[in-house]
């Protein structure tokens, strides 16, 4: 649990960097920061082994931490230099960390849910034990693709795992309108995936859920699917609080602070953690330190890899 | 050499691919029909197995999308759609994860997958199974784009876009599935990219795609008998298009024709002429010409088919054109 608390902070620290850096102009390319939601990644990735994949979108600065993505290259990535992991060519929203178990992130809503599945039916036509992990937000059950995938992992029986992180908002839209129902964890009910709701922001709940989910698929069994109810304490993208670009939301914020997930982890853990702390943070200040003074990219080299050769 | 008629050849570098290749799985709608592809992939399922030759259920979007998820697992997919009109329902993972891929990630990581996208116009089929859209896909940065008009092109092509580690969309038009020609029997590429003159010629150039590359030599028979001497290009690589077999035939020329089986405006055909016209205009003693589909969509009934699909006489008329002859002279 140390571990996965230790992620949390991890990602926190990370994001409230990366927050700082777009205020000050340092950083221009839109982030969408995931501070109030580490619990979701940090559980889902430690129920994973390596060699299984994880899929994210706009949001997974946090998914690229939870599997152990470099600090340095991601704040290079931010920052537009050439040691970012995808070489300053993506920016926040475009991330990876091949070895890492996290072939690409990207911005389209639901974008990577049946790229997943179609890692899953890979693994599953060469017989590998390996699962794949969709990462989505509640907005994304709004695209038609993630029925049509949902549909597929259960007819093909696909070693995969569907989660949903709701957060309550697609960018300024509060759930209430955009559905009549909060029953997002029955998505998968219609398709024959078995849903779970699970407390997003208790770190253990997810572990255990995603253990669950992940042991299902690895034997076989087929896809799972996982809400995870939590908050993000800043905007849709940017640093600023409880706002979406200029549009304040229902002042739930306050109440959901009561539920920081990594304050929650500390007190069970009950132990000292200041030391913890320090190395985090000593972490931050030298990847950040070593990522600011990389190098940015040739402009004149603009035309190349629009194709691998 | 054996002959074989187009859709054998497909068939054959299907199978031989599948055979050679452990990676290559087939995936999309109507792979375990006897009619839905036109004989295309005819028990495939049998050979190869139902796990390998997946017949999905009718979800473009995903299933595209799983075939781009394989594709980064290490997998060779295939992802067949029956018209090219339902794969404007996968146009995120086509253009949005595939095409981007490789440059987003600065080249450490691409989609080697291989979309095959039927073209079957005529037959009162109407608007919305029958469009030759490859224009569009033309446009798209990092997305290749073939089209063969011959049997030994639609087998060599097909390999090659299964070998290459960048997403390509492979356009077969099912007016061409009788035709028949030379093919070896062996596994053999065709260069994506590289044109082929299909006939040499001085007085006029003829740039032909897909099925208008065959109407081109029926073109430039009837020309022939006029005592005009037309080369005819097949340019069966949309995207990469060999700008210099064009070029060079231009300027030989000084008359350009180019003959697109699809829409005009913002059409492949235009993309050529513009380069023509930009490349070699001090070469050329006539506008280029373009003889494609009208501004329409596709009607269905059978009399305005004959007056929407553009004949090899469209093609002979064009050239009299260029070569500022009364249109309906004699040579």
């Amino acid at each position: 649990m140390l571990g996965r608390w230790k992620t949390m902070l991890r990602i926190r620290r990370a994001e409230e960097a990366i927050g700082e850096m777009c205020e000050t102009g340092e950083v221009r390319c839109p982030c969408h920061l995931s501070i109030g939601q580490e619990a979701v990644a940090a559980g889902v990735s430690a129920a994973l082994l390596p060699g299984d994949t994880v899929w994210g979108a706009h949001r997974s600065h946090g998914h690229y931490l939870a599997q152990g993505g470099s600090l340095e290259s991601l704040f290079a990535e931010v920052l537009g230099k050439t040691t970012g992991c995808s070489g300053g060519r993506g920016g926040s929203m475009h991330l990876r960390a091949p070895e890492q178990g996290l072939p690409g992130t990207v911005p389209i809503v639901a974008g990577t849910i049946p790229l997943a599945a179609g890692a899953a039916l890979a693994y599953k036509l060469r017989g590998e034990k390996r699962v794949a992990v969709a990462f989505f937000g509640d907005g994304a059950l709004e695209e038609g693709s993630v029925h049509e995938t949902l549909n597929l992992a259960a007819l093909y029986k696909l070693p995969m795992i569907f989660v949903c992180e709701n957060n309550l908002y697609s960018s300024h839209l509060h759930w209430t309108e955009r559905r009549v129902a909060d029953n997002l964890d029955q998505a998968g009910a219609f398709h024959s995936v078995p849903g779970a709701r699970v407390d997003g922001n208790a770190v253990e709940d997810v572990f255990e859920a995603a253990r669950q989910a992940v042991g299902r698929a690895r034997s076989g069994a087929g896809p799972s699917f996982l809400e995870c109810r939590t908050f993000r304490w800043r905007g849709h993208v940017g640093a600023s609080s409880d706002q979406d670009v200029g549009v304040h939301r229902r002042g739930e914020l306050a109440e959901w602070l009561e539920y920081d997930p990594i304050q929650r982890a500390a007190e069970k853990l009950n132990m000292d953690l200041a030391t913890h702390c320090a190395d985090v943070d000593q972490e931050i200040d030298r990847a950040l330190t070593n990522a600011r003074s990389a190098s940015t990219p040739d402009a004149g080299r603009i035309g190349e890899h629009v194709c691998a050769s | 050499m054996r002959e074989l008629s187009y859709v054998q050849a497909i068939h054959e570098a299907h199978r031989q691919a599948m055979a050679a290749d452990c990676r290559v799985f087939l995936i999309g709608q109507g792979l375990w029909s006897p009619w839905y592809a036109g004989g295309s992939l005819e028990d495939l399922d049998r050979e190869f197995g139902r796990d390998r030759v997946l017949d999905s259920p009718v979800s473009e979007n995903a299933v595209t999308g799983m075939a781009v998820g394989a594709a980064l697992a290490g997998m060779r997919p295939i992802v067949f759609h029956p018209r090219l009109d339902f794969l404007l329902l996968a146009m995120d993972p086509l253009i949005n994860q595939a095409a981007n891929w490789s440059y987003l990630f600065a080249g450490q990581s691409s989609v080697p997958l291989v979309i095959r996208a039927v073209i079957n116009r005529g037959g009162e089929q109407g608007a919305q199974h029958s469009q030759a859209l490859h224009a569009m896909f033309m446009h798209v940065p990092g997305l290749k784009t073939v089209m063969p008009a011959t049997p030994a092109d639609a087998k060599g092509l097909l390999l090659a876009a299964i070998e290459d580690p960048n997403p390509v969309l492979y356009i077969d038009d099912r007016w061409l599935y009788n035709q028949t020609g030379p093919v070896p029997e062996e596994i053999y590429r065709i260069p994506i990219g590289e044109a082929a003159v299909r006939r040499a010629g001085r007085d006029v150039t003829i740039v032909g795609i897909s099925w208008m590359a065959a109407q081109a030599l029926e073109a430039a028979d009837v020309l022939a008998s006029q005592g005009i001497d037309a080369e005819v290009i097949d340019l069966r690589s949309l995207k990469p298009w060999d700008q210099t077999r064009v070029l060079e035939s231009a300027r030989k020329t000084g008359r350009v024709i180019v003959a697109d089986p699809g829409w005009r405006t913002a059409g492949a055909a235009a993309e050529i002429a513009a380069t023509v016209a930009a490349e070699a205009f001090h070469d050329l003693h006539a506008p280029v010409e373009r003889v494609t589909l009208p501004d329409t969509p596709a009607p269905s009934s059978h009399a305005e088919e004959q007056a929407y699909y553009p004949r090899p006489s469209a093609i002979v008329e064009a050239a009299w054109r260029a070569l500022g002859r009364r249109v309906g002279a004699a040579a």
